[in-house]
């Protein structure tokens, strides 16, 4: 057999994969006519929205529904009380386990608002105007509490307590006083004292963040119908059509089977779309409406109450010989979870050494409880905070060992055979490779003028694996339809019509990718974790396999020859018994003539996709100061990265320049900014400032392959792997710029010009 | 309250609608006249994901009463391809990857198409400060620029 | 007999502290039911809760997965991506 991806020799001859077609959802996406959430309507649908706690921690003693009920044109109206009262019980619907019982307090609240923005009640009404008016009428009862939202205020021992049955887990001995400290964690290595006792050079930092938000442009957005026999259907743009159907079922006590969800066309997730606010929602007020509901979020509410992700506390200690050598690291991350436990600080324990081979360390992590919006996935959750400060005590440590920073990190890169700091050994990495690649790149050479530093850094990412189902059909024309259940949130289709394309042997052209509801594709965990192009491209592929196969059989059968003498190459059937001269049958004709050969040709595969190649990034950041305002501007940015393969160069290098322009806003601007009161001031894109497009220079990609051999075409996940590193790039430009050492993002102008007058 | 009646001219053609008080133009077109391709993203001016050409001026539709349409000739992005056949912009935004997840893309090819009307031969920084009302939280705008300024080269050839 | 390693302190709470572990088995659900039988709810934790890299290769819900005798296991928490 050689098939395509079968050949003995390792170079694969690709003729789709790694090239760069148009998009075949473009032409709908630049012409206004794709559909995103809020733009379906659906007949006789009513307005939902939800009336929200003004108070950042309060009980909630009455909500008094009656005025609001008694309007006309309200045709709905619920609170916790029409949502059952589920028990504490994790559950993995979205790609780790959450807690059900959290995510449906935070859909709607029982008992108690913990933030400012909390839902308390929802209405459905036949207009926006009267929906707006029913809210007002709903009178809602609190004693206010005092509120934290700081971490460390929150882990204080007489902090106000968000959960009184809440005890801290992972301490050596249980604790008798309830906590915001939801959990600790720790991971050791090696003896720390004896590590830190053989360093000849240690430092000691340490750095903070604010929350950030992952600022996609489109707001969440959803149409819900309950149907008078219980089935139902939801529209929604979100991440995982699998997982709203999972949280909506849990939430409402419904079989999945009876709820349908099609995904939207999204406008943006970077992992805040990974979970549900508004479908359960609006199904309750559905349900009680008997007629669909539409629900969707302003701007503010955006802000107020999704994600965002952890502002955090880090301390870093490192420890290295005269030589270079890190001997010890001592890491503690304290990261803010907002209302619910479940901050990423494992995610960012696991990842904050992974760059490095150090023989000693203890890294410990606490999510940490806060009045402020229970987070959301965000990116590479965890991990480009705890690169910010790691990057930055290694730039900092570089100087003092007379080492260029970059020298430093090759001396203790990890590589295949090092064990990573999570436990097991690494295998066909890149890292080494992305180093080099900006080691070597004129870019780290170039002169720099007064007021202008530069900086490096570089970060990890697991990326992962898990379920995805793809079906590849075959029309009577030898056309082809790839049907996946994962939603595109960055050309991802495109991608999954490649790698059909090359196995069929067909014109991307002649392949159309679609992205099915739930009911009509098999199970797919969510698009995120960098892993749509991985595992349900490996789904994809092995089902392209499986249609060759099955149309090598029918040639056979039609020839009459062995199975084995038939190969499939260029898109077509070809003999190769010596003895018969057969033309080739291409897969139109194949196609043209099923019925007789066996059937319809399709087929389909669901897998748990293993052995997702982890990702490694380099950056070069150089910065300009204005000494008189503090502002800083991005000069030059160049960032390389392991991505296995790039199925789609474009889109690669899309993902790179997207996660480097968020990492750069992290550095610079970006925050959650609270009153004396707990509120959020600034709720909207004025305020909460996203970089621009005058704010950024070409983003030069670098891309590094490295292939994964557990996925057919090499690939490794690419989104996440960007945002890591650009924290530290950027603040470490800055320090160089400035001559201060910048420890606490964002780098605002304020921030940095008080740098300047400090010095 | 009653309803105002408003006649306007969108994309070449003559509507006309009634809008609730407090009802924007973006509302308006979304919702009384079905064409969503001009989308909401803030609702208060920041995001440019509402931009329409009003008059020949690049507008944030949030931020006009949709009553304040009555007369005015109104471009969005429904009416850029010609039938079938993409504006270079759009077709350029394709061919350079110029979108992931393609939100704000119909409101940065109106503004995007405004800058080229006023200014057909932009400097890169031109482009990047005229553009800088449009956020995009997918492409870190590189690819967005490159599109714009190959669809600017491709637009003087064609009209030189 | 594969050496298991658990990396992290969430499944401590099972196994008293332990963290290391000689485990006889040819498959992860092999392994998970030993683990399991040794220390109560550890093999439910270590299947819900966590990843398995078997030679530096990361496994979730991979219970066929087979084991050598000299096969590098760790025991991670699962990750979850955005």
């Amino acid at each position: 057999m050689t098939d395509v991806l079968e050949r003995p020799d390792a170079k694969l001859d690709l003729k789709v994969v790694g090239t760069r077609p148009v998009r075949p959802d473009g032409a709908d996406k630049v012409t206004g006519r794709a559909t995103f959430g809020a733009d379906l309507a659906m007949p006789g649908q009513l307005v939902g929205k939800i009336k929200r706690s003004p108070h950042a921690h309060a009980r909630i003693l009455s909500i008094d529904t009656r005025k609001a009920r008694a309007l006309a044109g309200v045709k709905a109206v619920v609170t916790a009380a029409d949502f059952p009262d589920l028990a504490s019980e994790e559950y993995e619907a979205g790609e780790s386990a959450s807690n059900l019982r959290d995510i449906s307090l935070n859909c709607m609240a029982r008992g108690k608002a913990l933030y400012d923005g909390h839902a308390v009640a929802a209405v459905a009404a036949t207009s926006a105007a009267i929906a707006d008016q029913a809210l007002g009428l709903i009178e809602v009862k609190y004693e206010v509490l005092p509120h934290v939202i700081d971490v460390e205020a929150a882990m204080a021992a007489d902090a106000p307590l968000l959960d009184p049955g809440l005890f801290t887990q992972g301490l050596e001995a249980k604790p008798d006083k309830p906590s915001n400290i939801a959990q600790r964690n720790q991971l050791l290595r090696g003896d720390l004292k004896a590590g830190f006792a053989a360093a000849d050079v240690t430092l000691e930092r340490r750095y903070t963040t604010a929350a950030v938000h992952q600022g996609y442009i489109e707001p969440h957005a959803t149409v819900a119908a309950f149907g008078a026999d219980g089935q139902c259907q939801v529209w929604s743009s979100s991440q995982g059509q699998f997982m709203v159907r999972t949280y909506c079922a849990k939430l409402l006590g419904l079989e999945s089977s009876d709820v349908r969800v099609t995904p939207a066309e999204i406008g943006g997730g970077f992992g805040g779309k990974t979970t549900v606010y508004l479908e359960p929602v609006a199904l309750a007020l559905s349900r009680q409406a008997g007629a669909p509901v539409k629900m969707v979020m302003t701007r503010e509410e955006v802000f107020r109450a999704t994600g965002p992700t952890s502002g955090a506390v880090i301390e870093v200690k490192l420890g290295a010989k005269a030589d270079g050598t890190l001997t010890a690291a001592d890491v503690v991350l304290k990261y803010q979870a907002g209302a619910f436990a479940g901050s990423p600080v494992g995610a960012g324990s696991m990842t904050a050494l992974a760059c490095y081979d150090v023989p000693n360390f203890r890294i410990t992590g606490y999510d940490v409880v806060t009045n402020s919006p229970k987070v959301a996935a965000y990116r590479a959750p965890g991990a480009p905070i705890a690169a910010f400060a790691i990057e930055c005590a290694v730039d900092e440590l570089a100087p003092k060992l007379g080492l260029d920073p970059l020298a430093l990190r090759m001396k203790n890169a990890v590589r295949d055979g090092v064990k990573a700091a999570y436990g097991p050994t690494f295998r066909n990495i890149g890292y080494v490779e992305t180093l080099e690649s900006i080691q070597n790149h004129p870019h780290y050479r170039a002169p720099l003028g007064p007021n202008q530093g530069r900086g490096v850094a570089v970060g990890f990412w697991f990326n992962v694996g898990g379920e995805s189902t793809a079906a590849v059909n075959i029309g009577e024309d030898g056309t082809a339809t790839v049907i996946t259940g994962n939603p595109d949130i960055g050309g991802s289709r495109v991608s999954m019509a490649m790698m059909a394309a090359e196995v069929l042997g067909l014109p991307i052209e002649r392949v159309r990718p679609v992205v099915a509801d739930t009911a009509s594709i098999g199970f797919s965990m969510l698009t995120g974790g960098s892993r749509t192009t991985f595992a349900t491209g490996m789904a994809v592929t092995q089902a392209a396999q499986k249609v060759v196969a099955d149309l090598k059989r029918r040639a056979a059968q039609i020839w009459e020859v062995p199975i084995k003498q038939v190969d499939w190459l260029g898109g077509a059937a070809v003999c190769l018994d010596p003895a018969k001269t057969c033309p080739d049958l291409t897969l139109a004709a194949l196609a043209a003539r099923s019925a007789r050969t066996g059937g319809p040709i399709g087929a389909q595969v669901s897998l748990t996709a293993q052995g997702a190649g982890p990702g490694f990034g380099a950056h070069i950041c150089d910065v300009e100061v204005d000494p008189e305002t503090g502002h800083v501007t991005i000069l030059r940015y160049t960032a390389a990265q392991d991505v296995g393969r790039a199925i789609h160069p474009s889109y690669v290098e899309g993902q790179i320049q997207g996660g480097v322009a968020q990492g750069i806003g992290w550095a610079l601007n970006e925050e959650y900014v609270f009153d004396a009161a707990g509120r959020m001031e600034n709720a909207g894109f004025l305020d909460y400032r996203v970089p621009v497009a005058s704010d950024l220079p070409m983003i030069e990609a670098i891309i590094i392959e490295v292939a994964n051999p557990r996925h057919p075409f090499g690939a490794k996940g690419v989104g996440e792997v960007p945002i890591v590193p650009p924290l530290a790039a950027v603040a470490n430009a800055v320090s160089a710029a400035i001559g201060v050492r910048m420890t606490d993002l964002p780098l605002s102008p304020p921030k940095v010009r008080a740098a300047i007058d400090a010095r | 309250m009653s309803r105002t009646h408003v006649s306007a001219t969108v994309n070449g053609d003559p509507v006309e609608f009634l809008s609730d008080p407090g009802m924007t133009l973006l509302d308006a077109l979304r919702d009384e006249l079905g064409l969503t391709g001009s989308k909401e993203g803030c609702g208060s001016g920041d995001c440019g994901a509402c931009s329409v050409i009003v008059d020949g001026r690049l507008v944030c539709s949030c931020l006009m009463l949709a009553p304040e349409a009555e007369g005015r000739r109104i471009e969005t992005i429904e009416g850029m391809a010609d039938g079938s056949v993409l504006h270079p912009l759009q077709r350029k935004f394709l061919e350079h990857a110029a979108l992931q997840c393609g939100f704000c893309t119909p409101g940065l090819l109106v503004a995007a198409k405004a800058l080229l009307d006023a200014h057909p031969d932009p400097s890169e920084r031109e482009a990047r400060y005229w553009l800088a009302g449009n956020l995009c939280r997918c492409t870190g705008y590189d690819k967005v620029i490159r599109a714009v300024m190959d669809a600017a080269a491709e637009l003087r050839q064609v009209r030189a | 007999m594969p050496h298991v390693v658990a990396a992290g302190s969430g499944f401590r709470q099972y196994t008293d502290g332990a963290a290391e572990f000689d485990v006889e088995a040819v498959t992860v659900r092999r392994l998970i039911a030993e683990l399991d039988r040794r220390f109560p709810g550890f093999g439910e934790h270590v299947a819900r809760r966590m990843a398995i890299a078997i030679d530096g290769e990361i496994h979730q819900d991979a219970d066929d997965a087979p084991l050598d005798a000299d096969s590098e296991v760790y025991l991670i928490p699962r990750i979850g991506g955005g």
